[in-house]
């Protein structure tokens, strides 16, 4: 197991793993894709009270979702940077940040576009959009730090810290519809009692969350190989490709 | 099909939110895979002026 573990994080392995795994990840991601919109565009009724605009929820939640995934997943990386000094979660810390930066954008956006037509407003400083803004400004900030120093070692002992510090902020913003009055709605899906979503609606939203997560794979892999390219680039196994 | 690309008045709301998914995801898959390719042809061209 621990030979396997070893194996895994060596950058050569990781790059010809990834390599092959990309065109299956594409595929699953499409097919998940398609069915996830189908269902969620065609096949889904309006909802009763927000009509047809509701439909946004099939990009905006998934999107959401994803942005505090993958900043787990970072701070997960980032201890073990600092513990074990592993170079492939080095690399995979800094290939997730434009991915998960990309996605907050994403939830942000597709949230004021859903939040003109139902609130009035574009934007409102409450805890849930606000603490999601400061998400952005994480991920940024880790991409700033790392583009910052040229030894790249180095950086990545920096950006672990800051992503192990920043990891506070997600709870607050999973909680903040309950801890705060907030325009934004509560939490219909991850909650300990049944889901308040019909299966209409729920089954396009999973669909759409699971192809999010098969496509942050996708991407995490095709950046990493470049990242791994750029910082190995003197090493034999690179001069060998 | 008209009706369902106004989507009950909300079109100006709904078909931005999914244009802006679309393009930010293509842009997370293709940017990589173009400099994929790029540092590779570099790569290769170095490995070429060496054995010269």
């Amino acid at each position: 197991m621990f030979l396997w573990f070893h194996k895994f994080g060596s950058p050569p392995h990781f790059y010809r793993i990834a390599g092959k795994w990309i065109p299956w990840l594409s595929s699953i991601f499409l097919v998940l894709l398609v069915a996830g919109l189908y269902g969620g565009l065609i096949e889904a009724p309006p909802d009763y009270q927000q009509g047809e605009s509701y439909r946004i929820i099939f990009v905006h939640v998934p999107a959401a979702w994803m942005s505090l995934f993958i900043y787990v997943v970072m701070a997960f990386c980032g201890a073990i940077v600092i513990i074990w000094h592993m170079k492939l979660a080095e690399v995979v810390l800094i290939s997730s940040a434009s991915i998960g930066a990309s996605f907050t954008f994403l939830a942000l956006v597709t949230g004021s576009l859903w939040g003109k037509p139902m609130w009035g407003t574009y934007w409102v400083w409450d805890a849930r959009l606000t603490s999601e803004l400061i998400l952005l400004f994480l991920y940024l900030g880790i991409i700033g730090l790392h583009n910052a120093i040229d030894d790249k070692r180095i950086a990545s002992r920096a950006v672990s810290i800051l992503a192990l510090v920043g990891v506070v902020n997600i709870p607050i913003i999973h909680y903040s519809v309950e801890w705060w009055h907030s325009l934004h709605q509560g939490a219909t899906v991850t909650k300990f009692d049944k889901p308040s979503i019909h299966w209409s609606m729920l089954i396009p939203l999973l669909l759409m969350a699971l192809a999010f997560q098969v496509y942050y794979l996708l991407a995490l892999f095709q950046k990493c190989r470049v990242e791994l390219l750029q910082r190995e680039r003197n090493s034999k196994w690179v001069e060998e490709l | 099909m008209a009706e369902f690309f106004q989507m009950g008045g909300y079109a100006m709301f709904v078909w931005p939110s999914y244009a802006l998914t679309a393009l930010v995801l293509w842009l997370n898959w293709y940017l990589p895979r173009k400099q994929h390719d790029k540092e590779l042809r570099q790569l290769r061209r170095r490995h070429k002026g060496e054995q010269k």
